[in-house]
């Protein structure tokens, strides 16, 4: 008998030939987060600089100038562009000048760079989480990682209030990451950390719609 | 199998448990035995009693932010049983889809079995070295021990589990594993064993953590083969997910050309949309966080991104055995928070090496019991004052306290010969089913008091078998005159 056969068979006689149909699993928890609107990008950004990340807001139109100050910002004014590397699908009006666009390069050549800027798939707010899908504006996983400083450029129909509303909208079978913060351990005396092999600084561009009247 | 292995444990239905003499879930010394120099150690306690205090703060102020927490235990509870009712067919499903998606499925029996199949994958990708993501099935399992012997190199990846094995140490909590480890001595290990470390390091956690940093950073880098372990598997598409915190796990996942993962047959999840409460679940049960920094989820092989081998080791070690007992099963639907050994009265004094398995603290000594037949484990189910709190803070509300009464009561009745505890307490119901011979086993008792001297409890030096109990308890001198004897001298008769 193959070990296949041999366990699947095993869990059959531990169930027994009078098996139980399961209970009908009652989701009455939270589906959805009760906040929205504006409050809820409030929501986002108090959850996301409280992993001590940083969170930089601006209009549609301001994006390559914030994200300009976003590298400012996490390398110092002195960056160069061959520093930063963007993902291949970044939109092209919130590229940096000049700088290096991921390609089917070997991934480790990736640690060279001083930073990445990627867009996300979905930021949930209530958890500050950003989730990247592996798409062509997100990147490939390697992207994400190797340089020390990523920025993530989140727009305002990206982000929803709850876990479930995140998952809902994601492909499964996608590569994905969920990002809350830096990287950050809390092994040694239980105290926390930022930065351990993941980037050590996370930057988030929010874009927020124009106010309508205002 | 050779005649030195010994013979394997009688089990329920027949089915077997985890083997002798390989892996970590059997300690050399009863739980009470090891315990005793524990308690005697300081450093340690001190060690344990700050770092539980510390997370049970965070968890607590986490949890109390949810305000539907008691609607996810209950779903989580529910999804956990509906999986277990059903694991054949979720298995075979989620087999179907890893393989759909490029990835190859291999099971495994016991520990040798997973030991050995993940051996002769590594050997023929002929890389010389793996890094590891933590990962409580392979410590189970002791596969690094497997893979050492076969000539390979085994690198550790998280900063814990680096310090468990620099120090050449054994894990102590399934979350951070060098709980018992303060920053002056994770200094000390550090400063002995990662060549080229700067001599200037101090005991600083961020320093320490930058020390751990550089030394991994080219591991990784030139990393060919990485094994993790899984926190769950989605059935209907074949997703794998791995929840961390400090990328390391996210290294292994993405930089290699193969990655294997071993994952015990409970972790598979019938649906993706059944993560959004394990996703609510474990981070703030575990870390007291929100979210963990980290968590990836990936589908068989991305042609372009991340490894392009995929083999999955579905491990059965003993779960089976488990799912056979219909009490003990709830054990399997562990999401390995570790909550339940922050709040433990018992393990924050005793700390996880006690416990002689990798699977510490209150859901230890269940489930480890469980997966090698509780005759080896016998001393793991009496390790609980049966306070509870652990069965409070569970995220699928696993009921531990009941199972550790069903496995003493399994134990007590497997015994052959009657022990002086079960002679004690079969004259016990004796006496207290007969009033005259209770009254003057009561009187009798009160003879104890010439031996107390006055104390209020008795002194533990007694004669065995009662110094068997007495050991660790005390007990109370009895009072000058009994209950009965002050109500018949109040009311009368």
């Amino acid at each position: 008998m193959t070990a296949r056969e041999e366990v699947l068979g095993r869990i059959r006689t531990a169930l027994g030939s009078e098996r139980t149909t399961p209970a009908e699993v009652a989701r009455d928890y939270a589906q959805v987060h009760p906040v929205t609107g504006p409050e809820l990008l409030d929501l986002l950004v108090d959850r996301v600089e409280d992993y001590r990340a940083a969170v930089l807001r601006c209009a549609p139109a301001d994006v390559p100038a914030t994200v300009r100050a976003a590298l400012d910002q996490a390398l110092g004014a002195g960056w160069a562009a061959g520093d930063v590397v963007v993902a291949p699908g970044l939109a092209q009006e919130w590229r940096p000048e000049g700088c290096d666009v991921d390609d089917d390069r070997p991934a480790v050549q990736l640690a060279d760079r001083a930073a990445s800027v990627t867009a996300v798939a979905v930021a949930i707010a209530e958890t500050g989480t950003l989730v990247l899908d592996g798409s062509p504006a997100c990147g490939r996983r390697a992207l994400s990682l190797l340089p020390d400083c990523l920025v993530c450029v989140v727009t305002a129909d990206q982000v929803v209030g709850s876990v479930p509303e995140g998952l809902a909208r994601l492909d499964p079978l996608r590569p994905l990451t969920m990002v809350s913060g830096p990287s950050a351990t809390s092994d040694i005396e239980l105290q926390r950390v930022e930065g351990v092999h993941g980037p050590r600084t996370l930057v988030v561009v929010l874009v927020q719609p124009p106010r309508v009247g205002g | 199998m050779t005649a030195t292995v010994p013979p394997k444990a009688p089990t329920f239905l027949g089915l077997p448990t985890a083997p002798r003499g390989v892996g970590h879930l059997r300690g050399d010394q009863s739980f009470p035995d090891a315990a005793r120099g524990a308690l005697r150690d300081g450093q340690l306690r001190a060690n344990l009693g700050h770092a539980t205090s510390t997370i049970r703060g965070k968890r607590a102020r986490v949890v109390a932010e949810v305000p539907d927490w008691e609607q996810l235990r209950a779903a989580g509870k529910a999804l956990k049983a509906a999986t277990m009712a059903r694991l054949d067919e979720h298995l075979e499903e989620l087999e179907r889809q890893v393989t759909a998606r490029g990835g190859v499925v291999h099971w495994a029996r016991d520990a040798n079995e997973a030991n050995e199949i993940v051996t002769r994958l590594v050997l023929a990708t002929g890389a010389p070295e793996v890094v590891k993501v933590k990962s409580m099935a392979t410590q189970e399992i002791g596969l690094n021990e497997a893979l050492e012997a076969a000539g390979l190199d085994v690198f550790e990846t998280d900063l814990a589990e680096l310090i468990v094995q620099l120090g050449e140490d054994q894990p102590s909590h399934i979350l951070v594993p060098a709980i018992h480890k303060n920053r002056a001595e994770i200094r000390a290990i550090f400063a002995r064993t990662i060549p080229g470390v700067d001599p200037g390091l101090t005991d600083d956690p961020r320093r320490l953590a930058m020390a751990a940093r550089q030394h991994l950073r080219e591991r990784f880098l030139r990393a060919r083969v990485a094994v993790s372990g899984a926190n769950f598997a989605v059935a209907e598409t074949g997703t794998l997910t791995v929840v961390e915190s400090e990328g390391n796990g996210r290294m292994c996942l993405t930089l290699p050309e193969t990655l294997i993962t071993v994952m015990g047959i409970e972790k598979v999840v019938p649906t993706w949309r059944d993560l959004e409460v394990f996703l609510q679940l474990l981070p703030r049960s575990s870390t007291g966080e929100r979210m963990n920094p980290y968590t990836s989820t990936w589908a068989g092989v991305t042609p372009g991104d991340g490894p392009q081998e995929f083999h999955l080791v579905l491990l059965d070690n003993g779960r089976t055995a488990v799912l056979a007992d219909e009490v003990g099963r709830e054990a399997l639907h562990c999401i390995r928070c570790s909550a339940c050994l922050n709040v433990c009265p018992v393990y924050e004094r005793t700390g996880g090496h006690s416990y002689g398995s990798v699977y510490p603290g209150p859901i230890g000594a269940i489930l480890s019991p469980q997966l090698t037949g509780v005759e080896d484990n016998a001393s793991l189910p009496y390790a609980s004052s049966l306070c509870g709190a652990c069965f409070e803070v569970c995220p699928v509300a696993i009921d531990i306290p009941s199972i550790l009464v069903h496995l003493r009561a399994e134990h007590v009745e497997a015994q052959q010969k009657p022990t002086a505890e079960g002679v004690a307490f079969a004259a016990l119901a004796r006496a207290m089913s007969h009033p005259r011979l209770w009254h003057l086993a009561q009187r009798a008792a009160g003879l104890g008091r010439l031996v107390s001297r006055g104390r209020p409890t008795l002194p533990n030096a007694l004669p065995p078998p009662v110094s068997g109990w007495t050991r660790s308890r005390d007990l109370p001198t009895p009072p000058a005159r009994t209950f009965v004897q002050q109500w018949t001298e109040e009311h009368g008769k």
